[in-house]
């Protein structure tokens, strides 16, 4: 079965997650909706945060907030120091090799896609080259793409899923020749599909493109080590890692990213502006104009620390379990009444389960679940191209965090039941 | 708090499970048009057949949630069959019916309960027995995100009167 990466060897030494207790690290799990207890099924859309990412934000603008880099005085030096802290913290947490210099700060994964799209795109891109992208994608890293075609003549060649849920690889290097880039998810966010990157990688490298890897769901999921990957670029957003909105990330190869002109201009991206032009900054300020996110960075660097702590490979093989158990859950209860898409092995997916159930409309499903307290998502989760290959003009999905537990899926389980009574 | 029995009533699942008027009519002569909820790909089409100034016929097709397909249900038996200057009276009603809370959307995430219901009992202006089943559709404007289920078959109908409209222009 497809891996993101070689499975690293330390997997089965560690400690299995108790969901449990973790889960009261997160304020907001104690809620409860319409008088039942909150049973949260949609990290894939956007994490809960721990009190450890809630207080690290609290104290930063408690005691040390001012703007960074231009500062003399001591808290500015300091807020430089935990802003550039946090940038490191990341890089360790995705194995770059020089986290000072490789990982841009962004907005969310969506502008990490477009500064690649605008910077490397509009350096490297001209009337009739060739970017692939696949049927599984985030509209993030599909319309960006059209935008710069469009204006550029750019070609845009796909990827096709099977009705497993996995890639066409059959004409990958038909697919690849000539083409400048591969623009790919790492998990998708629809059919928790896991893609070989490092396979694909090599095959974009051998046709002389680059791969630009869409990690948004991956990086909160799975060990990451970006050279491993064998990626040039790779996305993602603090919201789906336990980390606050307003913060993303793209790590690009220092190599590539010295090479890039800047993405947004303005202040911090430039080291001289003189009446007749501006001079850049170096990597990785270059990419990062105006005054940057800094609490939420800090933030962000609370919550790789914190999934540090729990520890990836635990959190991988939680996943896993609570997906078979998920699996089998519904195959028991439901039979043939309800349909996962997706690859049927857990082992080669992440959990996050979009699956349509008898007749009943995914609002209506979410609608009823709401009901119990029971959040899943229901819609087309930005990802129509896929929609329409999967023939349903909508799923509800829901995914898995380490925080969730079999209860949460019997819970689950109980509710879609009780939906599937109301609407018979 | 809404409860679900505000939502789905006993007629708003009825028009679900059995929709009335289901199909497409000829076009041409009929007029076709599609509608889309870009936020969970709900698509209907609505064809319609206006003649002397009557909407003689009008057929719904697409797929939906309980709550978009019992309102183009409903939608379809309210209409069928009346003068337009009717016609636009009830589509008019109905929008007003639903647009009640729409003012209110945005802000309200702190605390939902100000807001207050008490606009949904006592609607101003709207003569809720006019709407004969199309009451039903009333729980809607409770659940905020719901409302654009609702009214999709009313904004393709609207659209597909003003294409029947267009192209003759009679007066
Ligand atoms: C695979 C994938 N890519 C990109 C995104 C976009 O993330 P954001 O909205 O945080 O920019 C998402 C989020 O839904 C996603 O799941």
């Amino acid at each position: 079965m497809a891996q993101l990466t070689p499975a690293g060897e330390a997997g089965a030494a560690s400690q299995p997650i108790d969901a449990a207790a973790l889960a009261k690290d997160f304020p907001l799990l104690s809620r409860e909706i319409h008088g039942r207890p909150i049973t949260f099924l949609d990290s894939a859309a956007s994490s809960q945060r721990p009190t450890a990412v809630l207080d690290a934000m609290r104290n930063y603008d408690e005691t040390t907030h001012a703007n960074v880099h231009r500062g003399v005085y001591t808290i500015a030096e300091e807020a430089t120091r935990r802003f550039e802290g946090a940038r490191a913290a990341v890089g360790r947490f995705i194995g770059a090799p020089v986290p000072s210099r490789e990982v841009v700060f962004t907005k969310n994964a969506t502008e990490a896609l477009n500064l690649v799209v605008h910077s490397w795109g509009r350096a490297n891109l001209g009337p009739g080259d060739a970017v692939v992208l696949t049927e599984m994608e985030h509209h993030a890293n599909i319309v960006p793409w059209q935008m710069l075609a469009a204006e550029r003549g750019i070609e845009l060649r796909w990827l096709d899923v099977d009705d497993e849920g996995q890639l066409v690889l059959d004409n990958l290097d038909q697919i690849l020749d000539g083409a400048k880039a591969l623009s790919v998810t790492c998990m998708s966010n629809v059919l928790g599909t896991l893609n070989p990157i490092p396979q694909l990688a090599e095959a974009a490298h051998a046709a002389g493109a680059i791969l630009i890897a869409d990690a948004c769901q991956s990086v909160p999921h799975l060990p990451t080590d970006v050279t491993a990957l064998g990626a040039d670029f790779v996305a993602f957003s603090g919201h789906k890692m336990c980390g606050p909105t307003g913060i993303g990330v793209l790590w690009g190869r220092e190599s590539l990213l010295e090479t890039l002109p800047p993405f947004l201009g303005g202040g911090e991206m430039i080291l001289d502006v003189r009446r007749d032009g501006f001079t850049p900054n170096d990597i990785p300020w270059r990419f990062e104009a105006g005054t940057p996110p800094i609490t939420e960075a800090i933030g962000l660097g609370a919550a790789v620390t914190y999934l540090e702590g729990v520890g990836m490979e635990a959190i991988r093989a939680h996943d896993i379990a609570l997906t078979r158990y998920a699996l089998a859950a519904f195959a028991q209860r439901f039979g043939s009444a309800l349909t996962v898409f997706g690859p049927s092995d857990p082992e080669a997916r992440g959990g996050v389960l979009s699956f349509a159930f008898g007749d009943v409309h995914p609002h209506d499903i979410s609608q009823i679940l709401d009901e119990y307290g029971v959040c899943v998502r229901a819609g087309h989760h930005c990802a129509k191209p896929l929609m329409r290959r999967l023939g349903v003009p909508a799923t509800a999905r829901a995914s898995f965090a380490l925080y969730n537990d079999e209860d949460d899926v019997d819970t689950l389980v109980d509710a879609l039941e009780a939906a599937g009574r109301f609407f018979a | 708090m809404p409860g679900l029995e505000d939502l789905y009533r006993e007629i708003i699942l009825d028009h679900y499970r059995s929709p009335r008027n289901r199909g497409e009519l000829e076009s041409p002569p009929a007029v076709r048009v599609e509608g889309f909820n870009p936020l969970c790909g709900d698509e209907i089409v609505v064809t319609l057949d206006v003649d002397d100034g009557i909407l003689q016929d009008i057929k719904i097709g697409g797929t939906g949630c309980s709550i978009s397909q019992s309102s183009a249900s409903l939608m379809s038996a309210a209409v069928k069959g009346r003068p337009l200057a009717e016609v636009y009276e009830v589509i008019s009603t109905f929008k007003r019916m639903m647009s009640i809370h729409e003012a209110s959307l945005p802000g309200e995430g702190s605390d939902p309960g100000a807001t207050g219901d008490e606009g949904v009992d006592e609607p101003e202006a709207i003569d809720v027995a006019a709407l004969g089943e199309l009451a039903a559709l009333q729980g809607v404007v409770k659940f905020p995100v719901r409302i654009k289920c609702a009214t999709l078959s009313w904004n393709t109908l609207t659209q597909g009167l003003d294409e029947a409209a267009s192209p003759a222009s009679s007066t």
